[in-house]
């Protein structure tokens, strides 16, 4: 049993949702954890827009996916095994999921509407029919997740290369969703510490013209002008790729700002109020300026203040945007 | 015992016990940390973000209600980046919250505001986004005026741990609201406990305070005043004296100044209530019939039973309120003494309470097709009042009430908080059944603020069983222990409210269990110092006995309930 988690160790499994944190250290967390009753999570909420590589792993890799869930399984000792579905995938991948994880039990649950939904804490809320709202840590889900058990929450492909570590077939690679103004989009298995131009020259995708890509998320990433590409792409691989002279970036910030102010949950100040005002901004920007003071000030409490990670990324893409475009 | 650590906050070492939030290790050392959704009633929820600290190697501020202290932890309350962040959060809190400061249940004491000045926030910044928001009425007791909530969800959790569930959140267009429910089978009880827990004044009682000044306007009719067992220990707080101060005498000067034509004691009702209660309970014990015997004076509890649990309404004691005896025995009993029509009398209750102000209206009530009560205030509401006519309550001479029902005895003052009804109750059954005085008058198993009490009392060897309990989330515990065991309890006491009274829904804010416990304190003070301790011994009883045929004062005493099919709300 402990063998997989040092073999999750020597692979060095960082999590593929995004937030960066290596997977043995959750296994273990788990593991240790004191209770009776412990859960499995494989989050496949992939709520981003333009993101669809947790998508594309099931569709093609699903077996491996279940093969990653049930070795976390036994394991821990899970009680009952979930999987937290994009509701857009439901219709079609839904019951053939539930096939496949049929020797697990593994439960499908359809994720609700949002992009908070996604958090991991959220998940916690919505399986249980709580309120859809991040909790406060600590305890981690590791620790009191899903109705207060110790709780396993990864990521499709943090499963998926689970179950590559486990079979001995990982060699450190990640899945690059790379789409926009491109001809090539797809979802690629490149090396993990590709850099953004290493995968867009990989996929034959790099532009001949003037772009800016954005790098992580297709709301919340990061806007990367054509000499930033030298670096990884961090967490989640998204590469979106913008033709500079045809893309309108005000009514790009505009869809951002939609998307968060209908995906984010309301519980605290700063993202709450902070996206409505940045929204404001934009709806009420003149010749193409933006007031900049005021929006330095809500990325500010955005970033330094709010309650969960949807909050303190909300500012990225638009600070980078503005201070490199505009 | 817990371990202690040591941190440092704005460079000062600091023993800390593991476990302890930033916050609360900071508050016991002086320092402060402004806070706004924080409640010492409540869970910690971090929505309003505004207690951000700095804490060395962590990324982003953090809040310190919810940060839990580390050994060696490094945390700044007061860096620029802190100041700036709480400055920004204000600006934003205030972008929701629609301004109407000059009839805020808040105005002199607002914690928006103060942060506002601390912080240089500038709270017109932004345009308020909520400025078309609906107000609401629930019944004739509470105003929730959606335009001022600022989100941070304490009526949402105070509602559900009242056991109403009336207050809910729904996404209407991009935001998740603060609304009362639409779910008909819920209702609002009316207790105003999101009125004292909410940081934003967005709820305020029905009236508040545009009413208070029409009971003196006509000069044709006589104004009685009648103030609740309670207030004398915390209307003070209104004038910036401790919480705990008794100001009774004060009280009855400062109505009196008002131009009150005479001003009585509530607690010369709660004397008649509990001589009623009493001999209700001694009859129902000894023919067992609708037991345990509920008491009634609270009326968030008794909405409570006549909406949700309509199958309790026999077990409810018939004897009414205090407030209600008092009001019918002044338009009777008093008026036919002073000769006075009762159509001529106004008759003013000050209560701790917002269900009051339904409770009055309630048809069953009337007496010979009169209300006993023409209007209900709350406590913070008689304060604007004197504070509006420049009457400084703790400056003045102490006054006595009217006679005869202006002096009451010390059961009737402790009716104020939890356990005072049954303490008193006690005192007048064992005198009534054995006809000897309670050798100790203290009963001390009713005493204290725990949600929760059980006491057994054995008269002429029979044993009487009690049951007390306070916050109607503790009251539905209580009740739930008795559907499994039917004969748990011969006589419950129920306060909706936390504390009872003390932490009604019409009293000064802000409120605590150490504010309630000082109130509660001060009750007990005046009750020891009292010659006349027991109900039944308070002389106007007599009187009112000799002079009231027993089934008059039958119909001034006692009341009926009914099933309640729900009142909702009205968006006005």
């Amino acid at each position: 049993m402990e063998d997989i988690i040092s073999k999750l160790k020597t692979a060095n499994l960082i999590g593929r949702g995004g937030a960066g944190f290596p997977t043995w250290q959750k296994w273990e967390g788990v593991l240790n954890a004191k209770g009776n009753v412990k859960y499995v999570v494989c989050n496949a909420s992939e709520g981003e827009p333009l993101v669809f590589k947790d998508k594309y792993i099931l569709e093609n890799y699903l077996e491996d996916v279940i093969n990653g869930i049930g070795i976390a399984a036994q394991t821990i000792d899970a009680k009952e095994c979930y999987v937290y579905l994009n509701k857009n995938y439901f219709k079609t991948l839904g019951k053939e999921i539930e096939k496949a994880g049929k020797k697990l039990k593994l439960k499908v649950f359809k994720k609700p509407e949002g992009y908070i939904s996604g958090e991991e804490t959220t998940i916690l809320n919505n399986i249980e029919g709580k309120l859809k709202e991040p909790r406060l840590k600590p305890p981690f889900p590791t620790e009191a997740g899903l109705f207060g058990c110790p709780t396993l929450i990864n990521n499709v492909e943090t499963f998926y290369h689970i179950s590559k570590i486990d079979k001995g077939e990982y060699k450190g690679t990640k899945f690059f969703c790379i789409t926009g103004d491109i001809k090539k989009k797809g979802v690629y298995e490149l090396p993990e510490n590709y850099t953004v131009k290493q995968a867009l020259e990989a996929t034959n995708n790099m532009p001949d013209f003037d772009f800016f890509v954005q790098s992580g998320g297709g709301a919340a990433g990061e806007i990367l002008l054509k000499n930033e590409l030298d670096r990884p792409v961090f967490g989640m691989a998204s590469i979106v790729v913008f033709d500079k002279e045809k893309t309108d970036t005000f009514s790009l910030m505009k869809k951002w700002a939609d998307f968060f102010i209908s995906g984010n949950c309301d519980k605290c100040t700063p993202c709450r109020e902070g996206v409505y005002r940045i929204k404001e901004i934009l709806k009420n920007s003149q010749n193409g300026k933006v007031n900049k003071d005021i929006l330095k000030d809500l990325c500010l409490v955005l970033d330094e203040t709010s309650f969960c990670p949807l909050g303190r990324s909300v500012s990225r893409p638009f600070k980078s945007l503005i201070d490199k475009i505009l | 015992m817990p371990k202690i650590i040591e941190i440092t906050i704005d460079g000062k070492k600091i023993k800390a016990k593991d476990g302890q939030t930033i916050l609360e290790v900071a508050k016991e050392n002086g320092i402060k940390i402004p806070e706004l959704c924080n409640h010492p009633d409540l869970t910690v929820k971090a929505n309003c973000r505004i207690c951000c600290v700095e804490i060395d190697g962590s990324k982003g501020l953090q809040t310190a209600c919810s940060t839990r202290v580390k050994e060696g932890m490094i945390v700044k309350t007061n860096s620029e980046k802190v100041k700036q962040a709480r400055k920004i959060n204000l600006e934003l809190i205030f972008s929701q919250h629609n301004e109407e400061c000059f009839d805020c249940v808040w105005r002199f004491n607002c914690n928006l505001l103060k942060l506002a000045d601390e912080f240089d926030a500038k709270i017109t910044r932004f345009e308020d986004r909520k400025k078309h928001y609906p107000t609401y009425k629930f019944g004739n007791a509470i105003i929730f005026d959606s335009s001022k909530c600022i989100d941070c969800r304490n009526c949402v959790e105070m509602c559900a741990m009242q056991q109403a569930n009336f207050l809910e959140v729904e996404k209407r267009g991009n935001f998740l609201d603060v609304i009362p429910t639409r779910d008909k089978k819920k209702d609002c009880i009316y207790c105003g406990q999101c009125l004292v827990h909410c940081p934003a004044g967005a709820f305020e009682g029905v009236g508040e305070f545009e009413e208070v000044e029409l009971p003196l306007k006509d000069k044709t009719k006589t104004v009685v005043f009648q103030f609740a067992p309670s207030i004398r220990a915390s209307i003070g707080e209104e004038f910036g004296m401790p919480a705990g101060s008794i100001v009774t005498g004060q009280l009855v000067a400062a109505i009196k100044k008002l131009g009150a034509d005479f001003v009585f004691d509530v607690s010369v009702g709660a004397d008649f209530t509990t001589v009623e209660e009493g001999k209700e309970l001694i009859s129902r014990i000894q023919n067992k019939k609708n037991l345990p015997m509920f008491t009634s004076c609270c009326p968030a509890w008794v909405k409570y039973v006549e909406f949700y649990r309509p199958d309790l309404i026999p077990n409810l004691t018939s004897a009414r309120s205090p407030q209600m005896m008092m009001g019918g025995i002044i338009k009777t009993f008093w008026a036919e003494k002073c000769k006075i029509n009762p159509k001529d009398i106004v008759v003013v209750s000050i209560m701790p309470c917002t269900a009051k102000k339904q409770e009055f209206l309630k048809p069953e009530m009337e007496i010979n097709g009169m209300k006993p009560i023409d209007y209900v205030f709350t406590t913070r509401e008689l304060a604007y009042l004197l504070q509006k006519k420049k009457i400084e309550l703790p400056s003045l001479k102490p006054e006595e009430a009217d006679n005869p029902l202006g002096d009451p005895s010390g059961a009737g003052v402790i009716y104020g908080t939890t356990g005072g009804v049954v303490e008193s109750a006690i005192r007048t059954v064992y005198k009534q059944l054995t006809d000897k005085e309670l050798p100790k008058l203290e009963f001390k198993d009713a005493r204290g603020l725990e949600g929760i009490k059980k006491a057994e009392i054995k008269i002429n060897g029979a044993t009487i069983k009690i049951g007390i309990t306070n916050g109607m989330g503790n009251a539905v515990k209580l009740l739930e222990e008795l559907k499994k065991n039917p004969k748990a309890f011969d006589y419950i006491e129920v306060m909706a409210c936390p504390g009872g009274c003390i932490g009604g829904g019409g009293q000064p804010m802000p409120t605590s269990q150490e504010i309630r416990r000082k109130r509660a304190e001060a009750l007990y003070s005046i009750d020891k110092g009292k010659k006349i301790r027991a109900a039944h011994d308070n002389p106007v009883i007599c009187e009112f006995k000799k002079e009231v045929s027993e089934e008059g004062a039958h119909k001034i005493l006692h009341t009926t309930y009914k099933k309640d099919k729900g009142k909702g709300y009205e968006t006005i």
